[in-house]
């Protein structure tokens, strides 16, 4: 019955209109599953190759304060350790003698910071060692005297040559010196940018092309700020080179758009009624502006920089150009001196040719990671708390 | 008649200190970008009196270190156009099809929870990219291909647009979504009013509305592959390759910008001057993108009478 009355509002090709809906709608899920997948692959990747350098491996031998080993640190140990030992430790033996004159003669069993091969061993990576020195090691290893500790040495020491000695510590403290004075520079110029902008200025040639100056500042690749540093601050002004005071000086024009932006966006979100009230009671606008508008919009400029100075974290393009990848053994100590940041010291660590220098470049991705999501994660605390619906 | 009290003397000096602040911050903004512009204009115009203008946009050999060195960009531009055109073969369709996800089909809750993961993908530092490249792609792309007979290079041209790729989904995606949800709604109740579906709505009606804003979301990505620097200075290759073949090593003109100013040649040799014109070209090429995209989302702007975008 049902069959042969026909539906004349009938399509025959409605079923294969809805099959292509259908696949329509799955390949949108399948482009975003796939940025996802993509995320976690990658942090995974991360977390995978980074997670071996939490533990280091320390070897224990009998040190001897001798005056053999004042002249040469390779005679501090008994010779066939000499390979196992990282060097950087072992140098150290003659200065400690230096320092403590009572310790000459004396003998001590220690636990020292293995060479980055025995460590390589130990983690069961690829590894390069003598035969000779194989067979010591593996007598070690079955006596117990080699241990993984956790790697203190990662977050206490700067960048060696040896890598089972070096560490994040000095692009640390080079990062917050760089972020210091990029932040110092770019936020008051910014805040005050956008308030000009915003509260201040009149629709005229000048602001529209000031305007369309931010937004193209914004969009320039961050090389040609590098470029920007060097011929001007480094050629022309006469800054040290690789100093925490120029890099920061090129990141702080390269996060000034930002912060004008999201500024402006802030002082915007404060209705008109606030500064119309002020008026009302015979404020100027400069106290209107100072006393009113601004402590409104301070959460929403703070959320925005906070986002920028974190970008600005991250950069590395523009400081490798002013010669922040230098080899900073030592932290800095004033922004005038040769410093390092996070992002170029990953970047040297990954053009190491050494195996070792791979878990700590992905140990630093992740330090670096942690400090920008925890920054992130603020900036929206700030919003979500201080955020007023109007 | 109402006499007005004039307002304290001091009090107006200080408010015209403040206002003359305000306007002087905001010209250091302009300053920045002349700083920019004419600090690569004057470096390169250097470069062009040592070496041919013609022959550096015609030439295909680049031997800066020779001693009768050759400056011939072509095959950095190529290599340059070439992971541009993979990152965004990449970017396109992924970053386009999420954000028609997230505007169309997802829930407020699905987008509100997407849209922040996705942008962590923007906020990874390109470095951190680059290291992936290098270490996790190109030596993956090198299995893959072996086991299919082909051999393919460590520094891959694939390999780091790929990455790149990924790097600009983002970019794409942020701005599609806004730009699609900002076609009216009426547009898309009028179509499934008259029997369309779903998909067809959205593929006859919404994104040709939304076409303008969509090509200038692709046009700030291109831009924004055009100038990026660690992935391709990581995973990419130092060799200037005139190749179509995806599977070689290509430079780019940033990682030979990054090359010739790290070493320690003297500042005035054409080598390192050789950036600044290779930037001056960056420079030039990223500014046209720019203002295109900027001009295209106004058209939109105005068609749909928005205010903020």
């Amino acid at each position: 019955m049902a069959k042969t009355k026909k539906n004349i509002f009938y399509d025959p090709s409605l079923s294969k209109r809805h099959f292509k809906d259908k696949i329509f709608k799955y390949a949108t899920v399948a482009s975003l599953a796939i940025s996802l997948i993509f995320l976690v692959i990658f942090l995974s990747d991360m977390i995978i190759k980074g997670s071996s350098a939490i533990k280091q491996s320390y070897i224990q031998v009998e040190v001897s304060y001798s005056q053999k080993a004042q002249k040469s640190y390779r005679k501090a140990v008994e010779r066939k350790y000499v390979n196992l030992i990282s060097r950087a430790e072992l140098r150290q033996v003659p200065m400690q003698m230096k320092n403590n004159a009572s310790l000459m003669g004396t003998k001590e069993l220690k636990w020292l910071i293995a060479d980055d091969q025995v460590d390589m061993y130990m983690k069961g990576y690829y590894y390069k060692l003598k035969s000779k020195d194989l067979k010591t090691l593996e007598a070690m290893v079955a006596n117990g005297r080699i241990e993984q500790k956790f790697n203190t040495v990662f977050f206490t020491h700067g960048d060696s040559k040896s890598p089972e000695f070096a560490g994040i510590l000095s692009a640390m403290i080079g990062t917050i010196f760089t972020i210091l004075v990029a932040m110092a520079v770019a936020f008051p110029l910014g805040v005050a940018t956008a308030i000009y902008l915003e509260e201040f200025s009149k629709e005229s040639w000048w602001s529209e092309f000031l305007e369309v100056n931010i937004n193209n500042l914004a969009a320039i690749p961050s090389i040609l700020f590098g470029l920007l540093g060097l011929a001007i601050f480094i050629n022309l002004f006469g800054l040290p080179r690789s100093s925490a005071l120029v890099g920061g000086l090129t990141l702080a024009l390269m996060t000034l758009p930002i912060i004008v932006v999201s500024s402006r966006a802030a002082l915007r979100s404060v209705p008109s009624t606030i500064r119309q009230a002020g008026y009302g009671l015979g404020l100027t606008k400069v106290q209107v502006v100072k006393d009113h508008v601004l402590p409104l919009a301070f959460p929403g400029i703070m959320t925005g920089t906070i986002l920028g100075l974190a970008q600005a974290m991250g950069e590395t393009a523009p400081l490798i150009i002013v010669g922040m990848i230098a080899f900073i053994p030592d932290s800095p100590t004033t922004i005038m001196d040769a410093a390092t940041v996070m992002p170029a010291q990953i970047f040297t660590w990954a053009g190491m040719p050494e195996r070792a220098y791979i878990e700590k470049t992905a140990a630093g991705i992740l330090t670096l990671l942690t400090i920008l999501i925890s920054l992130n994660a603020f900036a929206i605390y700030l919003r979500k708390r201080f955020e007023v619906k109007w | 008649m109402a006499t007005f009290e004039r307002k304290n003397r001091s009090v107006q000096l200080q408010e015209d200190a403040i206002r003359y602040f305000l306007i002087v911050a905001a010209t250091i903004s302009i300053l920045t970008t002349f700083g920019i512009l004419f600090s690569i204009l004057f470096e390169a115009i250097e470069f062009f009196k040592l070496k041919s203008f013609w022959y550096f946009f015609t030439g295909t050999e680049w031997s800066p270190g020779t001693s009768d060195s050759k400056f011939g960009a072509l095959p950095i531009f190529s290599g340059t156009l070439l992971i541009t055109a993979i990152a965004i073969t990449v970017a396109l369709p992924i970053g386009l099809g999420s954000a028609i996800f997230m505007s169309e089909y997802a829930s407020d809750k699905q987008r509100t929870t997407l849209k922040p993961i996705l942008e962590i993908l923007a906020g990874i530092p390109t470095v951190v990219y680059g290291f992936f490249a290098a270490i996790t792609v190109a030596p993956f792309i090198v299995e893959v291909c072996k086991s299919f007979g082909v051999v393919a290079s460590f520094n891959s041209a694939l390999a780091s647009g790929i990455v790149m790729g990924i790097m600009i989904i983002p970019v794409i995606s942020s701005l599609s979504d806004d730009v699609i949800r900002a076609v009216p709604d009426s547009l898309r109740k009028g179509a499934l009013a008259l029997g369309m579906t779903k998909s067809e709505t959205i593929k006859d009606v919404v994104l040709p509305s939304a076409l303008p804003g969509i090509i200038s979301a692709t046009l700030l990505g291109v831009s924004k592959a055009l100038g990026e620097t660690m992935i391709v200075v990581m995973a990419a290759g130092l060799r200037p390759n005139l190749s179509w073949n995806i599977l070689e090593d290509m430079t780019t003109v940033t990682v030979r910008i990054v090359d010739s100013l790290v070493g320690d040649q003297a500042f005035n040799s054409p080598a390192t001057l050789s950036a600044f014109a290779l930037g001056l070209a960056l420079f030039v090429l990223t500014l046209i993108l720019n203002i295109v995209s900027v001009r295209m989302i106004k058209k939109f702007k105005i068609k749909y009478k928005m205010s903020s975008l």
